[in-house]
């Protein structure tokens, strides 16, 4: 496994005084699906500030928007109503300038391409040279710990390795931000606690400012700064709980008290917007 | 013991070649029993069924040649005369192949070109599509005597208007496979290269292309086996000396069964050379995807 810990941390974490940049700005966004038979709320509401470093986790059960926010962050659903900036631009100029990197739910990987070239996928549309896109394929690679897998294809690595080759792919082209849908869902409880530490490490060590969309409570407590709830029908967020936890967090520390206290404020705001009745 | 378990893998295909065997001899025992009849009759009136069958098998213009006849015709004509000549099925065969090839190489060109367009342009789909589809509802049995004759007006003859015939047959599968290809693209890989801000160009060529890719082969499949059926009606209307279909026409102008067959047999391991030749350059291509295919 990738060894992420001795990596440098980035120097802005290292400067608490300056007011951290926003990155994603969001107040009074709505978004209204045309369904068939009647037009559907998604998003109502929706005010939401990040700043640079933070790791935003949107949490709620299904049908609460939060895959939608994060597409309409990504500008892959365009809003009905509200602002959003996104690195002080419209979501469409800040991905035509390639502003953040996506992980889907499932790992998307190219299964005619090997792995080395399923991470350079993004560089070769950008239009790098080869040295250069072998040289940031394989820092990282390092970086989720797969060195040594570069030239396998997607169908002889397991569904974990899968998913941090395609995480891999994300971070490829550097962007400031990280756009992460659900990207453990479909991974063993094993697997995926592994993957948090990891992704945690790999968090601390870059200062990627992260959002992060799970319907898992303890995930979002874990690696989160601040964790967002939300609620369906329609969309909207109920409360945003920050996780003022150490930033160093290891597997140990689901087990104090601190994280158990805010688990329970999160369980209890999901239980508060969420009936069961209907 | 490796012979054994060899045969018991090859046995299904055996047995159902054997049972085709039987029935083709029985077959020529039925059809060319009258004319043998006839002939026994005339020699004397002492016969018996050993005779007939006899007679039957060994008949010098039959209704139905059998196996044995058929394949010495064919090994014959292929071992007794140099490849260059008239009698030997292989200058035949590399004739009509030869047209074949090129019109399935045009029609995979109109194919794709029409299936890239029908995929990116809107209104090609509605106005394109209906004329594909009618395109093939006309029998090319009808079309191919009015492209050599106008071809033959212009002066253009040989190997050009068989092309084109191939080509009318080769392109429509080519283009409903591609089209199916490239719209049958994971939409979760369209929303990645969205967000790389990919241009057309880079999704098609690093995308659409390569996910098509399945779906197009098993068209130039399809396509490969139907350009040489082209080739071979091409060639009935031009009354043509040489290639497989001017074999097939001059066998029945003369009553030869016995070469219909052979040039038949000559055709059917043609057209399966073909198919596995477009299966070889499919896995070369698509291997390895492929079998990723297969374990997702």
């Amino acid at each position: 496994m990738g060894n992420t810990a001795d990596l440098p941390v980035a120097d802005t974490i290292s400067t608490p005084l300056a007011e951290p940049r926003r990155i994603v700005d969001i107040r009074n966004l709505s978004l209204i699906f045309k369904a068939a038979d009647k037009p559907v709320t998604a998003l109502d509401g929706i005010d939401l500030r990040i700043s640079a470093g933070d790791f935003v986790s949107l949490i709620g059960p299904s049908g609460c928007g939060k895959t939608t926010l994060l597409r309409v962050i990504a500008d892959l659903e365009q809003p009905t109503s509200g602002d959003i900036t996104v690195n002080g631009l419209s979501p469409e100029a800040a991905r035509l300038k390639r502003a953040y990197g996506y992980v889907f739910q499932a790992p998307a990987l190219y299964p005619w391409r090997n792995v080395e070239k399923n991470v350079t996928l993004p560089l070769e549309i950008m239009g790098l040279d080869k040295a250069e896109r072998q040289r940031r394929s394989a820092q990282q690679l390092a970086l989720v710990g797969l060195t040594g897998f570069e030239k396998k294809f997607p169908w002889q690595l397991s569904g974990g390795m899968q998913q941090r080759v395609s995480i891999a792919r994300a971070l490829a082209f550097e962007p400031d931000l990280l756009l992460m849908d659900e990207p453990f869902g479909a991974l063993d409880e094993i697997t995926r606690d592994h993957l948090n530490s990891q992704l945690s490490q790999l968090w601390r060590a870059t200062g990627k400012t992260c959002v992060f969309v799970t319907h898992s409570i303890s995930e979002a407590v874990f690696l989160s700064t601040r964790i967002v709830v939300m609620s369906p029908r329609p969309g909207r967020i109920l409360d945003i709980i920050d996780c003022d936890l150490p930033r160093e967090r290891t597997l140990e520390l689901r087990e104090s008290l601190q994280f158990q206290d805010i688990a329970a404020r999160v369980r209890h705001g999901l239980a508060e917007g969420h009936s069961y009745d209907d | 013991m490796n012979l054994t378990s060899l045969l018991k893998a090859k046995a299904p295909i055996l047995l159902v070649g054997l049972v085709i065997l039987l029935l083709w001899y029985g077959g020529a025992i039925w059809l060319n029993a009258p004319q043998a009849i006839e002939g026994l009759n005339r020699i004397g009136q002492n016969w018996s069924t050993q005779d007939l069958i006899h007679q039957t098998f060994a008949m010098k213009r039959p209704v139905m040649p059998t196996p044995n006849q058929v394949f010495v015709d064919f090994t014959d004509s292929l071992f007794h005369y140099p490849p260059t000549n008239i009698r030997n099925l292989l200058y035949h065969a590399a004739i009509t192949a030869s047209s074949a090839m090129v019109g399935f190489l045009m029609g995979l060109v109109l194919g794709a070109v029409l299936a890239v367009g029908i995929v990116h342009v809107k209104t090609l789909e509605s106005s394109l599509m209906p004329w594909v589809i009618i395109s093939q509802t006309i029998p090319i049995l009808a079309i191919a005597p009015m492209v050599v004759v106008i071809f033959g007006n212009m002066g253009v003859t040989g190997l050009l208007p068989k092309a084109i015939i191939s080509m009318y047959l080769c392109f429509f599968p080519i283009t409903i496979g591609l089209v199916k290809g490239l719209r049958s693209t994971d939409p979760l890989a369209l929303d990645l290269m969205r967000t790389y801000s990919a241009n057309r160009g880079q999704v098609f060529w690093l995308l659409r292309l390569p996910s098509s890719l399945p779906y197009l082969f098993t068209s130039i499949k399809v396509s490969i086996a139907i350009s040489l059926i082209g080739a071979i009606v091409a060639e009935l209307p031009t009354g043509g000396t040489a290639g497989l279909g001017a074999r097939l026409l001059s066998g029945s102008y003369y009553g030869q069964t016995v070469q219909i067959w052979s040039a038949l047999v000559m055709s059917a391991i043609l057209s399966l050379a073909l198919v596995g030749a477009a299966g070889l350059v499919e896995t070369l291509v698509v291997g390895r995807a492929g079998r990723a295919r297969g374990q997702r």
